[in-house]
Order: C-alpha cells, then sequence, then structure tokens
C-alpha cells in the first residue's frame, strides 16, 4: 500500500460503499486489488463492521462445478432475501499478466438485483487459488452488508489450500470419476474441507464416489470433539453431500448444512484457533508489503538492490543479506 | 492511473450464437495483458451494465452479429451514462454496417471494429483511449 491519493478519498470510499453504492463498492474493489494507500484508509474504517458473515470458500479442480454451484447457492440465498456476494478468482497469466475472468458467465440471472454482488478477481502472481488482495476484498463485501460471501477459487491441484485460512467454511467441490479411493487417502486438499460436495450428482458413478470417500475419511470423534487429546492436530472429518448445480439438486440441503457449520461450529477450538491464524497471516501479509515498500523505496532502493546483487554473485550469503535488510527496513520507517 | 492491467469485459449482446470472434478476441486481449472479463452470449444490455459496474472496467467490447446493434449498442451507452460510468470506453466490433458507424459514435461508442481488424489494432486502441484513472 504504497501508492499515494487524495488523502479522505478511501474513508469516503468506504462510507459510500457502506451506505449502499454499488459503484463505490467495485471502486474500493478495484483499490484494495492495487493495494492503493486509499484502499489502506478504507479498510481502516470498514474494518470494525466487518466480521458478521459467513465467509465460504468454494474450492476443488477446474470444471468441477464451482462456478455452477455458486450460482444455485446464490439463488438459494436469494429466495431466502439474503445479501450474497462472490468473489470469483481466476488464474493470472505468468507470461503476460492477461488473465481470462470467465466465472460470471454461469451467474447472469442477477442483474439488476441489488442483493447480489459478483466480482472477478485475477490471481495476479498470488499462488495457492487466490489472489494475494483476496481476504481484504472479502472484509470490504462483509462490511457493506453482505450476510454470506463465496470465495471461489482458481481451479486447484491437490495442495492449493490457502482458502481455508480466509473462509469460516470450506466447500471442496469434486465431480465423480476423479479418481479412486487412493486420491480420497492423499494428504491436502481433501483435509481443509469442511464439506465435501461430489457435484454432477446426475452423472453415473456420482453415489459410488460419494461412498467411497466416505469411506476413506478419518474416523469420527469418539467423544464428538475434535482434535486429539494430547494437542496434537487431527484432521477434521468433512460432511460429504451429493448435489447438482446444473440441476438444481441437493441445493438446499448444502446451504442449510453451510449454515449449521456456521452455527455449531462457531466456538469450537480449532475454529477460533483458525480465526487467529487468519489474522496472523493478514498482519504477516501486511508486515511483508510494509516491509517491501521500505526497502523499495526511492531512498533505499540502491542500498537494497546492492545487497541482492552482492548475494547473486556469492559474495554475501542469503541469510546475511537479509539481516542487513532488516536493519535498513527498520531505518526506513 | 496505477500499473494495473486494463481491464476490459468481453460480451455478446443480443440474440445471435456467433462468439467465435468474441472468444478469438477475448483471448487474444489476455495475450495482450489486459484483464478480460467474459460474460458471453446473449447479454441484455441490464446484464453488461451490470457486469461492468461490479467489476469495474476501463473498457467494454461488444461484439454483435445479429443487426440489432442500433437499438442495443445505445442503450447501453446510456445505461452506463445512468450508472455513473461514462467515462468507460465502449468499442463494437461484428458485422456493423458502414452507414451505422457515424450514428453509434454519436450515441456514445468509441470505435467500431469491423471484420479483418487485428487484435493488436483493437488493443492499441483500447490502450491509448482508456480513461486515466486514479489507482
Amino acid at each position: 500500500m504504497t501508492k499515494t491519493a487524495a488523502p479522505g478519498s478511501g474513508a469516503r470510499l468506504a462510507e459510500e460503499a457502506r451506505g449502499g453504492s454499488r459503484l463505490a463498492l467495485s471502486r474500493l474493489l478495484t483499490a484494495i486489488e492495487s493495494r492503493t494507500a486509499a484502499a489502506e484508509e478504507a479498510l481502516r474504517a470498514l474494518y470494525p463492521s466487518a466480521g458478521s458473515a459467513h465467509l465460504v470458500g468454494v474450492t476443488g479442480p477446474p470444471g468441477g462445478g464451482k462456478s455452477t454451484l455458486v450460482a444455485a447457492l446464490t439463488a438459494e440465498a436469494r429466495a431466502a432475501a439474503r445479501a450474497v456476494g462472490v468473489l470469483a478468482i481466476d488464474p493470472s497469466s505468468p507470461v503476460t499478466g492477461g488473465a481470462i475472468l470467465g466465472d460470471r458467465i454461469r451467474m447472469q440471472q442477477y442483474a439488476g438485483d441489488d442483493g447480489v454482488f459478483i466480482r472477478s478477481m485475477a490471481s495476479r502472481g498470488h499462488l495457492g487459488g487466490l489472489a494475494g488482495t483476496t481476504a481484504e476484498a472479502a472484509a470490504a463485501l462483509d462490511a457493506c452488508g453482505f450476510d454470506i460471501v463465496f470465495i471461489e477459487t482458481v481451479g486447484t491441484g491437490q495442495s492449493e489450500v490457502e482458502v481455508a485460512s480466509i473462509a469460516d467454511t470450506t466447500v471442496v467441490v469434486q465431480a465423480p470419476e476423479t479418481g479412486d479411493e487412493i486420491q480420497a487417502l492423499k494428504a491436502g486438499l481433501l483435509e481443509v474441507a469442511d464439506i465435501v460436495v461430489v457435484n454432477k450428482a446426475d452423472r453415473p458413478g456420482a453415489d459410488r464416489a460419494a461412498a467411497q470417500l466416505e469411506a476413506m475419511l478419518p474416523p469420527l470423534p469418539r467423544n464428538g470433539v475434535e482434535g486429539a487429546p494430547d494437542g496434537r492436530p487431527r484432521p477434521k472429518r468433512p460432511q460429504v453431500l451429493l448435489a447438482s448445480g446444473l440441476e438444481n439438486v441437493g441445493i438446499t440441503e448444502l446451504l442449510a448444512a453451510l449454515d449449521v457449520q456456521r452455527r455449531l461450529r462457531a466456538d469450537l477450538p480449532h475454529v477460533q484457533a483458525a480465526r487467529l491464524a487468519r489474522a496472523r497471516a493478514q498482519v504477516a501479509g501486511i508486515l511483508a508489503d510494509r516491509t517491501r515498500a521500505a526497502l523499495w523505496s526511492d531512498r533505499r532502493r540502491a542500498e537494497t538492490d546492492a545487497l541482492l546483487e552482492a548475494v547473486a554473485s556469492h559474495i554475501l550469503d542469503p541469510y546475511a543479506a537479509a539481516d542487513q535488510l532488516m536493519g535498513l527496513a527498520r531505518d526506513g520507517s | 492511473m496505477t500499473d494495473r492491467p486494463l481491464k476490459v469485459l468481453i460480451a455478446k449482446p443480443g440474440l445471435d450464437g456467433h462468439d467465435r470472434g468474441a472468444k478469438v478476441l477475448a483471448r487474444g486481449l489476455r495475450d495482450e495483458g489486459f484483464e478480460v472479463v467474459y460474460t458471453g452470449l446473449r447479454q441484455t444490455p441490464e446484464m453488461v451494465v451490470t457486469a461492468a459496474l461490479q467489476e469495474d472496467v476501463d473498457v467494454v467490447g461488444l461484439s454483435i452479429l445479429s443487426g440489432a446493434h442500433m437499438t442495443l449498442l445505445p442503450r447501453i451507452c446510456r445505461l452506463l451514462r445512468e450508472e455513473g460510468m461514462a467515462e468507460v470506453l465502449v468499442t463494437a466490433g461484428g458485422i456493423i454496417p458502414e452507414e451505422d458507424i457515424a450514428a453509434l459514435k454519436e450515441a456514445g461508442v468509441a470505435e467500431v471494429f469491423g471484420p479483418g481488424t487485428s487484435i493488436g489494432e483493437v488493443a492499441a486502441f483500447m490502450r491509448e483511449h482508456a480513461p486515466q484513472r486514479p489507482g
């Protein structure tokens, strides 16, 4: 957050967005994506109002039907007059920085409905399935009064689990015929799921896929409390549901399951630990941004680059360089 | 203006089903380093404008081959102005007769690209004419 803006412009954007201006909200999200000073000012103003939305991460492999499922869930939530925000992330090209943002194509029936706000985000080089500013964008929607915010990740592989660190509840969407039981045994994506949806339930093999998945999940905790008695982290057991976003099957049940997760889990120790982890990641990210900004400021850039060149030519080891840069960043603030 | 990528909405208003051109353009602009929101076929003017507003795009590129351009494109331009997005650059492509171009420009379409226009030309025009905005 180093770019300059007229002082007060962030606070004004925040106020207008909170007041219901969708244009102001949209401009605020652009500022957040660009990490401008106005965005920082707005987020500072909005943070106390955030925290009441249900942030639902929706992740899974490309083509599994995430967007279609989010569209169906949005329709279901709208039927109950709940305001829905959607952040749909698609990958940026590592070569040109360009991106095709194509998730909205499944979510078009809401034109003119102020209770739905859909925003695409390009990942802009961030790995892990999200954009680097998705958490902040979700906080903005949260503060502007959306009851549910769906965060749809880039089509993920087995280890892009970052969404679980910014969402309250994580849904992993799978299609039938995406692998045998061995895939369900592997560590990674399935471990962060609170709910696993076997989507495209109208396809043959969906029941079998759900049963196989169910059989391979960790056993239910004996005393009903997740986490081992000795405090070691234990995997949670996700709920497995069948659904079809396209045919609108199982969507009522899925939304109800999300609501139950939200209600029952709020006080569980591992959910509170996750909240603390989210705060830690957010602050750590800001620290990293600020450190970078301090080191590559006009005043410090030459010194910083000289140290990096010394590392590149093996005159200095990278740890010593990092120690010296920490000193520079402190002086530079 | 920050160094963020240009954000462009590519949409097909109206009822014709010929989306190859729009898809090729979307892909080509991606390769030019643009962030391209692609909403595909059969968009009403309201859908186009809602998407433009929620995505906060710099440019709206409309592909139309149905012959309904004199109805749909001025309506999109008018709705954009009503929603406070008068500065968004609107371009059109597809099959649009020469004699309609002046009226479309009068209505707010900045440029009309006919068949045979290269993606490089479109990208250069968008880069040059997209609104300068504070970060």
